[in-house]
């Protein structure tokens, strides 16, 4: 932890609620980025984190931008800096919503273009900053404000969408792992074309858990297998430590499911359904990894 | 230099010799030549830019938002549901103070599918604080292309600028065209509120009630100046090269009795008719209105006037009409004309002028019985 440095970019007295994981993954990312970077931010629960008019919580420059257009503000900006030869890292910090749904047209377009940026989605599964409604990033069986039975189909992939597109570098992180996800931007950074990083981020007040419990539910989604951290470099697949284990040796699925009241009255045969999703999940990375896929 | 070319290779000629760093680039019929023509200029070297070929319209504004910004001049062009599809950003743009030039070739909306000529895309965004000029010849499709980022980049200014040119009747037919070297007629790029990493901003974050009223009222202040920049930028153009332009395009308007007021390439057309009915010893004049955002002042008193508008609010009547209607006090006599490309020549216009029926509104063509 020496290593990240004490300069603050994310400064106090957010607007985020008690036990945020994506403003704290916000933090870690800027102290890997450093001054030299703008964040470009669609609509999402840090539109409002940043603070309002005319404060800011933050350090570096932040463009906001409306909901499906992220990857497009940033593609723009991206090549602008390299007509006037300027490094400045161009970085989205968008939610899930305006990654996996809305804005998936414009990131797969950046993708494709080779843009030169980090597209960066912190995924707290639904669309928080309207209170909670089911995005194509709820898992199966959460309940939402528009899914109060449990979401009967699973959490879209969009990982495997982004892998499609073969950028250069793409990881998963997890708020519970700063140091990984502070090494993860720095690498990310250090490549040109575009890089990707999907962040889960616990969010206390929508999945129904304690505030104190934050880095918990994010220790508990990698250490049952539901959330696995790695890396792709050049499509070369790396699983990272924390997951190393889990892949080993799942913790029992209850341990996630149970810690929550968005999965409260959950029905059996969903947890069987969402207990096969998660060993057909680790069995394809344990395959790819032995170089049999 | 002399040469000719399309109303479209115009526009592009025109963004090549305005040196932009960032084109976002989408194809949509009649605009597309816009974007090949520039490709080639960049492929070949004669404009050195960053091409952004994008996804989508809605990208394509976004993209030379993100640019803009950054610091450098952007262009764009797209038309009918292109426009429509960008529609949120084309309001961002405006609202974020930055002066991206964009060309719209005026097309109908579907259904059904037409793509020829009408103004319903550009009038439906007529209130997101773009200023928008239509456009008339090849010639005036070069020069407004050239006069808008110099118009827009102005920070008594500083909002974008949509140069509007009829589907197919301008895109697409040649006329003669004399390109000019800008020179410092248009400066450096310089936009006062670029991302500085050296002095970091929020921009556009959550804004209180009064902050937001505030920056409304900004854009309207900025919007009533640029009545004085484009007159200044249009008079600096004529003495530079020669060609003159201002808010409406006037032909044999001094001692008119009755005045038509059209857009775009009906504007033109109606100098013709004017033409055919002062040979019959009609006082006839025309006045092709350049800018629609400002809507200019027009000296219209005393005169019958006939507006023809290619485009309609649905249970108001022509936008252009209305126009005129609130700003003069005038009883206009509406033609509703040329809508999907419907063909109206100068003897249909003349016919509409020697038909006049003031405070009455026509459909062209259509009668009331089908």
């Amino acid at each position: 932890m020496s290593a990240i440095p004490k300069e603050e970019y994310l400064l106090k007295c957010t607007s985020a609620c008690a036990g945020c994981s994506s403003s704290l993954c916000l933090r870690y990312v800027l102290k890997a980025a450093g001054p030299d970077s703008v964040l470009v931010v669609p609509a999402c629960c840090t539109s409002v984190i940043q603070g309002i008019y005319p404060g800011t919580a933050m350090n570096v420059p932040v463009y906001n931008i409306a909901f499906a257009a992220a990857a497009a503000c940033a593609s723009g900006m991206s090549n602008a800096f390299e007509t006037l030869g300027k490094e400045t890292n161009v970085i989205v910090y968008a939610g899930d919503g305006g990654t996996v749904d809305i804005g998936i047209q414009a990131l797969s377009g950046a993708l494709e273009r080779g843009t030169n940026f980090l597209y960066i989605c912190y995924d707290n599964e639904a669309y928080g900053n309207t209170g909670m409604q089911r995005s194509g990033s709820t898992p199966l069986g959460a309940r939402t404000t528009t899914t109060p039975d449990g979401k009967p189909t699973a959490k879209k992939d969009l990982d495997r969408i982004v892998e499609a597109h073969n950028p250069p570098y793409m990881a998963t992180a997890c708020s519970a792992y700063p140091l990984d996800l502070y090494k993860k931007v720095k690498k990310a950074l250090s490549i040109p074309g575009p890089k990707f990083i999907h962040i889960l981020a616990p969010c206390p007040p929508g999945w129904r858990y304690p505030t104190e419990k934050t880095v918990e539910i994010g220790k508990l989604a990698v250490r049952t297998g539901t959330w696995v951290l790695y890396e792709r470099e050049y499509g070369k697949l790396a699983i990272s430590g924390p997951s190393k284990a889990a892949m080993r040796r799942p913790a029992p699925l209850e341990d996630y499911i149970g810690a929550q009241g968005r999965f409260k009255n959950i029905k059996p045969e969903v947890i069987e359904e969402m207990r096969q999703g998660v060993e057909q999940n680790l069995q394809r990375f344990a395959r790819e990894e032995a170089g049999v896929c | 230099m002399l040469t000719i070319a399309t109303g479209n290779k115009a526009v592009a000629t025109a963004v090549r010799d305005a040196k932009p760093g960032v084109v976002a680039a989408y194809p949509i019929t009649p605009q597309t030549e816009i974007v090949e023509q520039i490709a080639e200029f960049v492929t070949a070297g004669d404009l050195v830019s960053q091409y952004i070929p994008v996804e989508s319209e809605h990208s394509a504004m976004t993209a030379c938002i993100g640019a803009s910004v950054a610091g450098v001049r952007t262009f764009t062009a797209t038309s009918s549901h292109g426009l429509l599809y960008m529609h949120e950003m084309v309001h961002w743009a405006a609202g974020a103070r930055l002066p991206i030039v964009m060309a719209n070739v005026n097309r109908a909306l579907g259904p059904g599918w037409n793509t020829w000529a009408e103004h319903t895309d550009a009038f439906s965004q007529r209130d997101t604080g773009w200023l928008q000029v239509f456009v008339g010849t090849v010639q005036e499709a070069y020069d407004a292309t050239l006069m808008a980022f110099k118009i827009a980049e102005d920070e008594r200014v500083l909002l974008p600028v949509m140069v509007n040119l009829d589907g197919f009747s301008l895109s697409h037919i040649m006329q003669s065209l004399e390109t000019v070297d800008p020179g410092d007629f248009l400066p450096e790029y310089h936009l006062p509120h670029a991302i500085d990493t050296e002095n970091p901003c929020g921009y556009g974050p959550m804004t209180g009630l009064n902050d937001y009223f505030r920056f409304r009222w900004d854009i309207e202040r900025s919007t009533r100046d640029s009545v004085g920049v484009i007159a200044e930028v249009e008079r600096e153009f004529a003495e530079r090269f020669g060609r003159s332009y201002g808010p409406t395009e006037e032909y044999r308007c001094e001692d008119a009795d009755v005045i038509v007021i059209a857009m775009g390439t009906l504007g033109k057309e109606a100098e013709v008719a004017i033409d055919l009915l002062r040979s019959e010893g009609v006082k006839a004049g025309s006045m092709r209105l350049r800018w629609f955002r400002p809507f200019p002042d027009l000296d219209l008193a005393g005169r019958d006037v006939v507006v023809i508008d290619r485009g309609y609010s649905f249970g108001f009547g022509g936008v252009i009409a209305n126009s005129v209607r609130a700003k003069t006090g005038i009883e206009p006599y509406s033609v509703i004309a040329g809508l999907g490309g419907q063909e109206v020549t100068y003897n249909d216009i003349a016919d509409f002028v020697r038909d006049r029926r003031p405070g009455e509104e026509m459909w062209f063509g259509v009668s009331e019985d089908v």
